[in-house]
């Protein structure tokens, strides 16, 4: 069976690979493409560590084939940064919001993907909305910290 | 190098003929959350994968008159609890699809993959029994319509013929005074299986019950739409004793296993005390309406 030839978009970016069938996003963005942001915790969508957008929406890139990305939108951790630091990663270094850092990429996916729709979560919103991103290191309280202070911070700046 | 073959054809016609073609090795992807974990694993080997997200019926959400609604197979339970009007007329619906899996697993998980998966336990199908939905089924001899309750076999078992694919549901016209709840059981906060799940719809004209539909899961090898109950609530207040007579109809119409999750004496007394919260919290909906 030949290749599959897909064409999306990463980051903003056109972008074209060839895939099996059977692979995942995951696999192509870690292999071929070398963007290593996203991490493979589980495979089985349970730990959020591969958390990607897909056209805006957190998805697991593990649970997704790449030949699924035909024509749309993706986002990684290696777009979330421009010229400067988005405000959730300047925070979550501030608060020390991480330890090992496994699974901090596909936290910050999420946290911005929530603060995108809602800029004034409450803890317990954001603690349910983080559910499925899983940190070994049991940092949730620093992580829920930083992405409180984070929302305040972007709140004030928008006034 | 791999021997499976991805499709992802633009109109039914195609999907279903490629599905029937692939026979007994050609597997739907919707949302792909139990096929690429079966994949993985191994359970699953599939020759052809057919991938529905590019049809648009499938993955559309159409407002049908009087509060009723077509949800395709394919749209994912995001997109469900983004759609208000959807959220307002069909709360439990849209509440039972978002408790499956996490925000990531919502941005992807179906409710035809949820009835489709076979799980006794899968979150969105009570709701839809409830909801008295109509699953709408395409295959190889035409288009067929059937009660959603009608479409489980047992775990991982569907009264499906070769080469039917589900294409999505039908919600029922809502008259005034109606609301619908899904609540479920399990040991902790989130990211759970049910133990128990109940989903009631109901109806009610100043204050008393005049249509009811009761679903439940985990607690038999299918969904249980559970008409005994229904009939305790119609005609009724809803007071004590009708919830009461209720959960003892839901109590009894329980046949579940016994497992690390939940025993069966466990399942059999907390199907009755579920029927009661969510029957209380639809009519609590239904009553603002």
């Amino acid at each position: 069976m030949s290749k599959l030839h897909v064409s999306t978009t990463i980051n903003g970016e056109p972008q074209e690979f060839l895939c099996d069938a059977d692979q995942s996003l995951l696999d192509i963005l870690r292999g071929p493409l070398g963007l290593t942001g996203s991490k493979e915790g589980c495979g089985t969508g349970d730990c959020g560590a591969c958390t990607v957008t897909l056209n805006g929406r957190i998805v697991c890139s593990c649970l997704m084939l790449a030949a699924e990305a035909e024509g749309q939108q993706i986002g990684t951790i290696e777009g979330m940064a421009g010229e400067e630091l988005h405000p959730l990663q300047t925070k979550f270094l501030e608060m020390a919001a991480l330890q090992c850092g496994i699974c901090t990429p596909g936290v910050l996916m999420a946290a911005k993907a929530l603060l995108e729709r809602n800029p004034d979560p409450t803890e317990h919103e954001v603690r349910f909305w983080l559910a499925g991103n899983l940190c070994r290191c049991t940092g949730y309280d620093k992580i829920i910290r930083a992405v409180m202070e984070t929302a305040a911070d972007m709140r004030g700046a928008a006034r | 190098m791999t021997d499976i073959q991805y499709l992802a054809p633009r109109t039914l016609d195609e999907a279903v003929k490629a599905f029937a073609a692939a026979a007994g090795a050609g597997r739907i992807l919707a949302g792909g959350t139990d096929l690429l974990v079966q994949m993985r694993n191994g359970t699953v080997r599939p020759g052809v994968i057919v991938d529905i997200k590019k049809i648009a019926e499938v993955t559309s959400i159409e407002e049908i008159a009087g509060g009723g609604f077509r949800i395709g197979a394919a749209v994912s339970g995001a997109a469900l609890r983004e759609h208000p009007k959807l959220r307002k007329i069909w709360p439990g619906v849209v509440e039972a699809a978002n408790l499956i899996g996490s925000t990531q697993i919502q941005g992807r998980a179906t409710a035809g993959g949820n009835l489709c998966n076979g799980s006794p336990a899968g979150d969105s199908v009570p709701a839809l029994v409830a909801a008295g939905a109509v699953v709408i089924i395409q295959g190889p001899k035409g288009r067929r319509e059937v009660a959603v309750e009608k479409v489980p076999a047992g775990p991982g078992r569907l009264n499906l013929t070769a080469g039917e694919i589900v294409v999505g549901f039908t919600l029922p016209p809502r008259p005034k005074g109606s609301s619908d709840a899904y609540l479920r059981m399990i040991p902790r906060t989130e990211m759970d299986i049910a133990v128990v799940g109940c989903g009631v719809s109901l109806t009610l004209d100043n204050g008393t019950c005049t249509a009811a539909r009761v679903g439940l899961g985990a607690v038999a090898p299918t969904v249980l739409l559970v008409e005994e109950a229904a009939r305790a609530l119609i005609g009724s207040k809803l007071d004590a004793a009708a919830l009461e007579k209720a959960a003892v109809a839901c109590s009894a119409a329980c046949r579940p296993i016994d497992d690390k999750r939940g025993t069966i004496a466990y399942r059999t007394k907390v199907a009755g005390v579920l029927l009661k919260r969510t029957a209380a919290i639809a009519a609590e909906r239904a009553g603002r309406k």
